[in-house]
């Protein structure tokens, strides 16, 4: 009987890790198209209400409705304190908004 | 096939190697896939963050206008929305009231927003997010109450739990009746937290920004194209969530790679020596040493992208749970749809496997190029 190499094992692990990492992307595209409806939800339920911001973190004002809040709201009690949230530590400062009137 | 089967020769032999030093070796595939593994699961969860945030915000209101008082957002009074209205270009201008009320009792914030125009929203009852029924244990129709202003506490019966899959957006809203809302903040008729409006030209936005800046000086308007670029900003591998989590895994790997790329052991050194002593070129030591180096960061790679899907797509990314919750009482829990491309693997690829190839074949170019005999009697 013919022993097996250690190569053929190997090659063979490689194979089927191989395509398991294809699938992972073909599943990756179809689980997409085929979960249409759960962001539909997510975003009839956004336009009934007139939402603006995604639902991370909720420990404070700030990083709760990032792209609303003040902008001093993270330095409210001083103008160079260290974050106080462990939230504000996941998320940078907002930029500027205001724009060119011009 | 000479080529083919020579090649299958070489990975014989350095699986053989691989397998003398298997303890050795075995814990290398466990770190190398254990970062890996941590690389991938903070590119997939983010990518699919970012994904269905610029798809959902895509519906957010185009404009919001706050009103700002010696820097800090004040309330908008009815006569902003009036003079909205009169602009140009500006539909379906509206008064949003919405805020953040602390439960003391729990030590929970929530999002609170009033909405009239949801017919399923009787007065003196609430729909509330997914999250805040898990927290605080609340079913349909059980009642809640909320300090007012004042000192007393106004009751409200539970007439609605959002579906599971809401609780991205919603997970600590609870929406009511503007009655009520004003009821519990002492907010008067004719004052809104904000204002909402719709442009009718898309690529008017910024115009229309501009009227409504030059008409209401003491206003901030905010477009939607800002919240989907703070987003942006926030899921951006330079800044934010990303750079936080990564940190950690690239020294780790610098380390490793550095540790790898110092030099060969004295047994590596002999085994080269030994080999090139029995009739091997310095080409085919190399190819050895590479299929050794190739068959560790290939299966750690798998390995590692394989687990990091089903570590964010089927185990709600539980290893990133305590980072994300920071001292949040209401965690919001969401499933997301996963979102990875070629190009994302591509990349890992090339951050972990390249960096290690290249840290091996640096010190093993020098041993393999030294003549055996030298080599042997060190």
């Amino acid at each position: 009987m013919m022993k097996t190499r250690k190569s053929d094992i190997f090659l063979v692990v490689l194979a089927v890790g191989m395509y398991l990492v294809i699938h992972l992307l073909l599943h990756s595209y179809f689980s997409f198209r085929n979960n249409g409806s759960q962001i539909s939800e997510r975003r009839s339920l956004v336009e009934k209400y007139g939402l603006s911001d995604l639902c991370l973190f909720t420990d404070s004002q700030y990083s709760r409705n990032p792209a609303l809040t003040d902008l001093s709201a993270p330095f409210q009690d001083h103008p160079v304190s260290l974050e106080h949230f462990p939230s504000g530590m996941l998320m940078p400062p907002v930029g500027r908004r205001t724009y060119d009137l011009d | 096939m000479i080529w083919i089967e020579k090649q299958r020769n070489i990975i014989d032999l350095a699986l053989s190697s691989l397998l003398r030093k298997s303890g050795k070796n075995l814990a290398l595939v466990i770190i190398y896939t254990a970062i890996v593994f941590i690389l991938a699961s903070v590119v997939f969860f983010i990518s699919s963050l970012k994904r269905e945030a610029a798809l959902v915000l895509e519906a957010s209101p185009e404009i919001v206008v706050q009103k700002l008082v010696a820097g800090r957002q004040a309330l908008a009074p009815e006569s902003y929305i009036d003079a909205m209205r009169g602009l140009r270009g500006t539909a379906n201008v509206r008064g949003r009231l919405w805020g953040h009320y602390f439960d003391s009792t729990v030590g929970a914030n929530y999002t609170i927003m009033a909405c009239d125009d949801d017919a399923q929203l009787a007065a003196g009852t609430i729909t509330i997010g997914r999250g805040m029924a898990r927290t605080l244990s609340l079913k349909k129709g059980d009642s809640m109450k909320f300090d007012a202003y004042d000192g007393t506490s106004v009751d409200f019966k539970v007439g609605e739990i959002l579906p599971y899959r809401s609780e991205l957006v919603a997970s600590d809203l609870i929406l009511l009746r503007s009655d009520g809302f004003r009821r519990i903040f002492g907010m008067e008729e004719g004052s809104y937290s904000d204002v909402t409006l719709q442009v009718a030209n898309r690529k008017e936005m910024a115009t229309v920004a501009g009227k409504i800046k030059k008409l209401l000086p003491d206003s901030r308007p905010i477009l939607r194209d800002e919240v989907l670029r703070t987003y942006e900003a926030i899921f951006d591998w330079r800044g934010g969530l990303l750079i936080v989590i990564l940190c950690g895994a690239v020294l780790a790997f610098i380390i490793f790679a550095w540790d790898k790329a110092s030099g060969l052991s004295f047994e590596e050194r002999r085994e080269i020596c030994i080999l090139k002593a029995v009739g091997w070129d310095t080409s085919e030591v190399m190819a050895m040493k590479l299929w050794e180096g190739a068959v560790i960061s290939l299966l750690s790679f798998i390995f590692g992208i394989i687990g990091a899907y089903l570590h964010v797509f089927y185990t709600s990314y539980f290893l990133f749970g305590p980072v994300l919750k920071g001292w949040s009482v209401l965690y919001p829990s969401y499933q997301l749809i996963p979102a990875v491309d070629p190009y994302q693997l591509a990349a890992l690829f090339f951050l972990t496997v390249v960096p290690y190839t290249a840290a091996t074949l640096i010190p093993l170019w020098g041993a393999a190029s030294i003549d055996p005999d030298e080599g042997m009697r060190l």
